[in-house]
């Protein structure tokens, strides 16, 4: 009786999981099956899901008449440099924190957590502003210091979080053994937390190449990522559904990719000191 | 060299004072330990002598020299911690290796120097093996040997037995006391166990409440101890104290008497008592006894201990060995007092 209940309850658990799993997907299959589709079929008051002609113009013409190598090349610029700068400036701002803590460490976590509650719109002009007056405009270094400033305060919480699980005789025992603080730093820290630096740098690199809001703002074409190159299919003359899916498939396939190989690694990371 | 002399040192945690005024001189090669309940400051004060605490006031001499403000690689001093701290990451070898890295020693002199370390604490089968793969006792033998190849002027031992089993620590405190001998090396040890204390001790620090009570040899400290607090957290079981009328000797208002200095007959005696729990041991019996006055005294008798429970029976113990404490709890000394 009991296994018949305990049964029934992972059936039931397996069917929500696959419901909601299945209506978070539905989104990007509809987009991966509208770029095989023509742009007739894609805008047709009945659409159909697998019954069309499918057929790869799509990705030929995207291939063909926009720089989609030039938008994958500045995405991977900018989500890597982003990522490095972050990963820099993050590991020691998360040595202090988490090692040499004072009274008021807790607040500023909390304050840097609370700049990413701001809507970004909020600082959209004085940004601007700066990037106009700096030569920053449509420039992929620009770029990297935007996605490095909006995603360090989650890259220092995550790091942190990591930092704080390594036990802190052991840096104590590198000072006693010698070691200055750039040595503790990597002799010590940084091989214990490689995991949970690894899995920063990955979260980092999805974030910053799925960022659309400041990459549509500050870059015009020289820096633009692939959010940007999706975007521009939809222009005055008109959305083409399908090459825009093609598009889109293009630009979040090879995010996919890295999440899906690196999905143990990412979940280990993002759900680090929640259980013990 | 390897003294160690502290000057009025003092530490707070904000406005908690943690170690009061300590003056405390440590001489070369002597192997002294901290004892004390936990939170009495003795952790902290070995903390402060590493570096890796900072002293509120007075100062740390380190053979001769003012090092109260000398970071902690500077100190020459090697620690052991109680969770081994050993670096996860790195064999045996490169966690014996990291301090002499550090130093820049060349790597022929690390070689030589890892392979002294692993023959005197047997581990030379485990060079190429990370702490992960290391039994307790194994990955504090490899903290010790992170420790010796240093060459410090002396060791600092934080509780470094807490976390093995009641054998291995056995085994792990001659090891120690051994490693003392043939280092002869100042060694300056930390531990709640009193047991460890009075084995190891050259002499024995007893600190309650961030202050020293008494420092002094294991058997000065047994024999003679300075105060109750000192009687009764030296030796084990624990002494056995019973309140008194100040009717004889004004001053004395506690007696102390040790389990193995009591005396049970079943005829006459100093205190009527009923006997308790009996703890045999083998070799020796843990008689506790219920006097009328509600007190319940520890005897230490012989292993063929034939007492039963509920048996009434009489404790006496030589005047020469009843220790007498005054109102604030010091020792009052024999001829003072008239029994």
């Amino acid at each position: 009786m009991a296994i018949n209940k305990s049964y029934q309850s992972k059936l039931i658990y397996t069917f929500l999981a696959w419901t909601i799993s299945g209506l978070i997907f539905f989104p990007i299959l509809w987009t991966l099956l509208t770029s095989f589709k023509t742009e007739a079929e894609a805008i047709s008051v009945s659409p159909s899901l697998f019954m069309f002609d499918w057929t790869l113009d799509n990705y030929k013409e995207v291939l063909s008449q926009s720089s989609y190598f030039t938008h994958f090349w500045n995405s991977v610029v900018i989500s890597l440099g982003s990522s490095i700068l972050g990963l820099l400036i993050a590991i020691p701002a998360a040595w202090s924190m988490a090692f040499v803590q004072t009274k008021r460490t807790k607040n500023l976590l909390m304050w840097m957590l609370s700049t990413k509650m701001l809507p970004p719109v909020g600082v959209l002009i004085p940004i601007y502003l700066l990037f106009r007056d700096f030569g920053l405009l449509d420039t992929k270094l620009g770029l990297v210091i935007i996605m490095t400033i909006i995603n360090l305060p989650i890259m220092v919480w995550m790091l942190y979080t990591y930092f704080r699980e390594i036990p802190h005789e052991i840096l104590e025992a590198s000072r006693m053994d010698g070691a200055n603080i750039v040595d503790e730093i990597f002799y010590v820290l940084l091989p214990i937390a490689l995991p949970g630096i690894a899995s920063t740098l990955l979260l980092n690199v999805i974030l910053s190449w799925n960022e659309a809001f400041w990459s549509l703002i500050l870059t015009a074409a020289n820096a633009a990522p692939l959010t940007a190159f999706i975007a521009s299919y939809s222009s005055p003359e008109g959305l083409f559904y399908a090459k825009l899916s093609a598009a889109s498939a293009m630009a979040v396939v090879p995010i996919l990719i890295l999440g899906w190989f690196s999905q143990k690694q990412l979940v280990r990371g993002l759900s680090f000191g929640a259980v013990k | 060299m390897g003294s160690i002399t502290l000057k009025k040192v003092t530490k707070n945690f904000d406005d908690v004072k943690v170690i009061k005024p300590i003056d405390l001189e440590i001489k070369d090669g002597e192997f002294i330990v901290f004892v004390g309940p936990s939170g009495c400051g003795k952790s902290t004060l070995l903390r402060m002598i590493a570096g890796l605490e900072d002293t509120t006031s007075g100062t740390i001499e380190i053979d001769g020299q003012d090092a109260t403000a000398t970071p902690p690689a500077k100190r020459g001093l090697a620690m052991v911690f109680q969770s081994y701290a050993l670096y996860p990451h790195m064999t045996v070898r490169n966690n014996i290796a990291f301090p002499l890295k550090r130093a820049k020693v060349s790597a022929d002199e690390i070689e030589q120097k890892i392979a002294n370390a692993s023959k005197i604490l047997n581990l030379d089968s485990y060079l190429d093996r990370k702490p992960g793969q290391l039994s307790g006792g194994q990955r504090q033998r490899v903290a010790i040997g992170r420790a010796i190849v240093r060459q410090p002027s002396a060791f600092l031992f934080d509780e470094p037995l807490s976390n093995l089993d009641a054998s291995l620590r056995v085994n792990m405190r001659i090891e120690i006391s051994e490693l003392h001998k043939s280092l002869a090396t100042t060694m300056v040890y930390v531990t709640h166990d009193q047991v460890e204390a009075m084995t190891m001790a050259d002499r024995i620090a007893v600190f309650n409440a961030g202050v020293i009570e008494q420092v002094g040899t294991p058997l000065e400290l047994y024999n003679n101890p300075i105060n109750r607090f000192v009687a009764g957290f030296i030796g084990s079981p624990k002494m056995n104290f019973i309140d008194v009328n100040s009717t004889d000797s004004a001053s004395v208002c506690c007696l102390g008497v040790r389990p193995e200095h009591l005396e049970i007959s079943r005829d006459s005696g100093t205190w009527q008592g009923k006997v308790g729990v009996i703890e045999h041991l083998g070799s020796e019996t843990f008689v506790h006894v219920h006097l009328a006055s509600g007190t319940t005294f520890t005897v230490r008798a012989s292993g063929d201990c034939d007492l039963n429970y509920g048996e009434h029976i009489y404790l006496s113990a030589d005047p020469s060995k009843i220790l007498h404490f005054d109102e604030a709890g010091l020792t009052v000394h024999k001829t003072q007092t008239v029994n």
